[in-house]
């Protein structure tokens, strides 16, 4: 029987800056950041109240998982913001959206009363995006 | 009746206090002061920011502080440096509060991250999943200290 998420991928396209905006803007947590040879890191964070699952930051570079072409259709597609990986929760919303509106991240949707709950919508500093709901209080 | 919430002008003001914490937790701060930049009064804006952040900002600022100590204690600064250096003026109360929020001492965490940050360093494929050490080609060195760093 499966128990748990452990470990998720977001492809980033730069770490350093990825880094930035996950740990410095989000304020989660850094769980590993391991130099894995020239070029290569291991960097996995956690959301604040999550530390059991770690979300690894992964560079899209040529190499064993993208060869070059492919390389460069992902970028493309992550920095056109194809991709949404996920649902964060926070618990206050409203005030989360003014934080992290104030420290320069991009929403695309502003804190919405919705059928199905209370949501806006934000993008990484790559062009992933999230959503971002409230717990019910 | 239902949750009424507050006016967003409301929000904006206890979100800048919270921020104001997040920047000058190392100084000396008067949160009687920030209720008067927030234009509210003590209890009102005590009242407002615990019911946004669950915690009032008294003891957010702790929380803020102990989570910051636990960055430098990463560092090889000394206890004493990191209470100091995060805004506590004592190192026993500083250690009985990391100690009570965290269920460890301070020295205790500090010796914990550093043979933590000494194993990822020698031996990184410990704390990586196999698969996805396969998949950047990781996996097949056998002792990771040969690869150049």
């Amino acid at each position: 029987m499966i128990a748990k998420l452990s470990h998720v991928s977001v492809f980033v396209l730069d770490q350093d800056s990825a880094y930035d905006f996950y740990v410095n803007k989000l304020g989660f947590k850094v769980h590993t950041d391991a130099p894995m040879g020239p070029g290569a890191r291991w960097l996995t964070v956690c959301p604040p109240e999550q530390p059991e699952l770690e979300i690894a930051l992964m560079a899209i570079s040529e190499g064993m998982m993208f060869t070059k072409e492919s390389a460069h259709a992902m970028r493309d597609l992550v920095a056109k913001g194809t991709f949404g990986f996920g649902v964060f929760e926070c618990n206050d919303l409203l005030a989360t959206y003014e934080e992290l509106k104030a420290k320069g991240v991009e929403f695309t949707k502003a804190p919405t009363q919705e059928f199905y709950g209370f949501e806006a919508l934000f993008k990484d500093d790559s062009g992933n995006w999230f959503s971002l709901g409230q717990k019910e209080k | 009746m239902g949750e009424v919430y507050p006016k967003i002008y409301l929000y904006r003001r206890i979100v800048k206090a919270k921020l104001f914490i997040d920047e000058h937790f190392a100084e000396d701060i008067d949160l009687d002061n920030i209720a008067g930049e927030a234009f509210f009064s003590k209890f009102h804006f005590i009242r407002l920011f615990k019911k946004t952040y669950a915690k009032t900002p008294h003891q957010y600022l702790t929380a803020v502080r102990v989570e910051k100590s636990k960055l430098l204690l990463q560092t090889d600064m000394a206890v004493a440096e990191v209470c100091y250096a995060v805004g506590f003026d004592s190192v026993s109360s500083f250690t009985g509060l990391f100690k009570h929020m965290n269920g460890i001492t301070p020295s205790a965490y500090q010796q914990e991250k550093h043979r933590l940050r000494k194993e990822i360093k020698t031996a990184p494929l410990k704390f990586i999943p196999n698969c996805f050490a396969e998949s950047h080609g990781w996996a097949k060195k056998s002792n990771f200290q040969e690869v150049e760093v």
